[in-house]
């Protein structure tokens, strides 16, 4: 038996084996030219070029790498909870996560923009989408913290976002899922073409302070809206979305939703829809959606529910939006930074459309139109046309574009990266990725001003390029040299997540400006300790606040009696450090929720409900000085109904015998 | 002749391929208090900083020390008492009469560098075992507190 047993096992083995080397691809390493490690090399202390701002997909966050280094820096919190910081768990930040739906603590992100003035990253700013529950987010990147979160009412999924214009006047969020909206929403699924509407937000963005409103709602046709890009140069002022599912199937779209030969890129004119605005023609519609922000001042976010939302209706404000038909299931949907042509990449296609938004003007001009689609004007193919990238590749999906005039596009199916000139339509290059490429980023490739020197490629499979780490393998990117004529790939490195868009920016717009501390006179926290004479523990019937200062290497109070079971304890943590890179963590035994981390000068709050009698041990999480180890305290809890009086202290030794 | 070769190209790879990095890149984390500094060793007693010569008045300047005051609760009493007691730091008892008041200063003000080279500073370090916290002072700030400690040292 156990010979038999033994003999399978080999045998396995030896397949397994053998078809691990089967299916290896061949030569993926003959692709490094020699000098590539010195190209990514950044010496020790040395620091990158670029910060690459990593969307990460299906953990809700973003991630901020080096570029040319592939070094992680980051896991920056947004969507989705974090309990190495305690984002989401804190008091402080538990609003940002508030939605209609109540808490929502997790999230999908796909998507960054950074803002731009005058078509120029500007290093204020980063966007991101909640695909899953709908929402946009802003990071300030000087604190590399989510400020706020916004939700989109009437959405079904924010896929085409949170694309951003020009000027960064507008980031827009295009639903990927129609679904029925207004009163009339319990409807059969079958009622699709009847009820089923798409809606686009376009979401104001205040100029100084970046915070968001929904400046208006378009309601579309139902489709689905996979990704857009805006206008720049002359075409500023208007918006490109690719649409698929135009057969408005409701089951089995892998095949009911790719019957057309083409779907739409829809153009929207957001100047005109400003102008109907103005004229009073938008409608105020009942909507409930949440709009959370951080208050750098008190440190703390507060979720306000939201009740109406203006809607406009393309089918009877004509001008605002036209159809261009696009083959086939168009994915990416990108402009080329002179705002000129707008690529489209048709998911089955075997060409690539390009666009000319001078021949979309004069075919709108001559309503040279080959019908309607649901009230809405389609212009003729022909007419909207620049050309067509021939045989570029399989399965396109996303293009990129350097400061030479060149494209940047993507092929999922035959993953590979193809360069080609956006004017003469030439393919010029083309290299392998392993695997399966979904987004790439040049640097400022979506500005009117590309930084180019890069193209990094976010791939969906790795399968043999890392160590194996079971059934799940990491996720990964690539990092390609385009400075030359050929691109030249430099560097593979492993993310977190799953990287879907990304943007890259220049270190030197952003480095600088980097926040390191937060001045403690500027601390409005309500439960702020400006310095330990101030720490306190105050009793509000069964809530017990603890106004607690860290500083290397002690908590006060760090000796806490006469708390009772049935109290829940709010410990209000104020770092006193001024110095950059001192946060302090805080952690009670038995807590329900995560750590906080404090940064210098800020105020957290970890919530502790105690749920049994004894003297619980808590301290600081962050390594913080050589005496680290020592920075601990102890919190007493009594019985219900017990007389052991509230005390706290920190250094106070008693000589007594236990009470 | 041959590992020789293959070192010049080496090195001439490294050398044309390092990535340029932006100017105001190389500057940053800002270090600027480093050129500032170099040139006041001649005093020990002052310490190293950019404060030289400070003028202390009597009787002692009454807004300096309650704004001192302020900052001593926030940012200085979790480590130094006011008595001769030390707990994390020392006790600032008699710390005008021990200090000159520019090194008083330049210890609040510089202490990366003070920690570096200050051979007093370096002895508070052996006995302490915690590096002074920088608490983002300005030299006004540090001004306020120095008034502070000389009323808590019973000048008038």
């Amino acid at each position: 038996m156990k010979t038999i047993k033994k003999s399978v096992v080999l045998l396995l083995g030896v397949a397994s084996a053998f078809m691990f080397y089967s299916c290896k691809p061949k030569g993926p390493q003959s692709a490094i030219v020699g000098d590539a490690a010195s190209k990514v090399y950044v010496a020790p202390g040395k620091y990158d070029e670029f910060y690459n701002i990593v969307s990460g997909g299906f953990n809700g966050q973003m991630s901020v790498y080096g570029i040319p280094s592939g070094r992680l820096f980051k896991i920056l919190p947004v969507f989705s909870v974090f309990p190495e910081s305690g984002y989401g768990y804190s008091e402080e930040t538990k609003p940002m996560l508030n939605t209609s739906h109540g808490f929502v603590p997790w999230d999908d992100l796909h998507h960054i923009a950074l803002s731009v003035t005058k078509g120029e990253h500007d290093g204020r700013w980063a966007f991101g989408n909640a695909n899953n529950t709908p929402r946009v987010a802003r990071i300030n990147l000087k604190t590399f913290k989510t400020e706020e979160i916004l939700e989109l009412p009437n959405s079904g999924g924010n896929h085409s976002s949170p694309f951003i214009t020009e000027n960064s006047e507008y980031i827009v969020a295009g639903t990927r899922f129609s679904v029925p909206v207004g009163d009339k929403r319990d409807v059969p699924i079958s009622t699709y073409k009847e009820n089923f509407k798409g809606t686009i937000s376009f979401i104001k963005i205040d100029p100084i302070t970046g915070r968001m409103n929904i400046g208006f709602q378009l309601k579309t046709p139902g489709v689905n809206f996979d990704l857009s890009r805006a206008g720049k140069g002359p075409s500023h002022g208007w918006f490109f979305f690719s649409c698929y599912n135009t057969e408005q199937a409701y089951t089995l779209l892998e095949v009911n939703a790719t019957q057309k030969d083409k779907d739409f890129i829809m153009a929207v004119n957001w100047k005109k829809a400003e102008e109907y605005i103005a004229q009073g023609k938008g409608e105020k519609v009942k909507a409930k959606y949440a709009h959370n922000l951080l208050d750098e001042g008190t440190h703390m976010a507060t979720s306000e529910m939201m009740t109406e939302v203006l809607q406009l209706d393309p089918t009877i404000l004509k001008d605002i939006i036209y159809f261009i038909p696009c083959p086939k299931s168009p994915h990416g949907c990108d402009t080329d930074p002179t705002g000129e042509y707008i690529v489209a990449s048709g998911k089955l296609a075997a060409i690539i459309p390009v666009f000319s938004f001078t021949k979309i003007q004069a075919a709108i001009a001559a309503k040279d139109f080959e019908g309607e689609f649901a009230g809405i004007p389609v212009i003729k193919y022909e007419s909207a046309l620049h050309g067509e990238v021939k045989k570029p590749g399989l399965g396109p999906l996303h293009t990129e574009f350097d400061e030479k005039g060149n494209a940047y596009t993507s092929f999922f199916v035959s993953s590979e990266i193809v360069k080609w000139n956006v004017k003469s339509l030439e393919v010029l290059d083309r290299v392998p990725t392993y695997y399966s490429i979904g987004h790439l980023c040049v640097p400022g490739g979506p500005t009117s001003k590309p930084h180019g020197k890069y193209v990094i490629a976010y791939n969906k499979i790795t399968k043999d390029r890392y160590l194996p780490t079971g059934p799940e393998l990491t996720q990964s990117a690539q990092l390609y040299d385009i400075s030359g004529d050929k691109m030249q790939l430099l560097l593979d490195f492993p993310t977190t997540g799953e990287p879907h868009y990304a943007e890259a920016i220049p270190a030197s717009l952003i480095a600088p400006n980097s926040t390191k501390i937060f001045k403690i006179e500027e601390n409005n926290h309500p439960y702020v300790a400006k310095g330990e004479k101030e720490a306190k523990v105050v009793r509000k019937g069964n809530e017990v606040h603890v106004y607690m200062t860290a500083i290397r290497s002690h908590l006060v109070p760090d000796n806490i009696e006469g708390i009772k079971m049935g109290d829940v304890v709010y410990f209000h943590v104020t770092n006193l450090e001024q110095d950059w890179d001192v946060p302090h963590g805080f952690a009670i035994k038995g807590a329900a929720n995560a750590e906080i981390l404090i940064m210098p000068g800020e105020t957290q709050t970890l919530k502790w409900t105690p749920d049994e009698v004894g003297v619980v041990p808590f301290y600081c999480t962050d390594f913080c000085s050589a005496l680290h180890q020592e920075m601990q305290g102890y919190a007493r809890v009594s019985p219900a109904g017990s007389n052991v009086p509230l005390k706290f202290s920190t250094g106070v030794v008693e000589e007594t015998s236990s009470k | 002749m041959k590992p020789y070769l293959t070192g010049i190209v080496c090195l001439t790879l490294l050398a044309s391929c390092a990535p340029d990095k932006p100017k105001n890149i190389e500057e940053f984390p800002d270090q600027s208090t480093k050129s500032a500094v170099e040139d006041v060793i001649s005093d020990p007693t002052k310490g190293l900083g950019a404060i030289k010569t400070v003028t202390l008045k009597t009787p002692l300047e009454l807004d300096r020390v309650s704004r001192g005051l302020a900052i001593y609760d926030m940012k200085c009493s979790a480590c130094h008492k006011l008595t001769a007691q030390r707990v994390v730091g020392p006790g600032w008892k008699d710390i005008t009469k021990r200090r000159q008041p520019e090194w008083v200063m330049n210890m609040i003000t510089n202490i990366d560098m003070m920690l570096e080279k200050d051979p007093e500073a370096q002895k508070l370090l052996e006995l302490c075992l915690m590096r002074m916290p920088n608490q983002n002072m300005s030299i006004g700030d540090a001004r306020d507190v120095l008034e502070f400690m000389r009323q808590n040292d019973g000048e008038k």
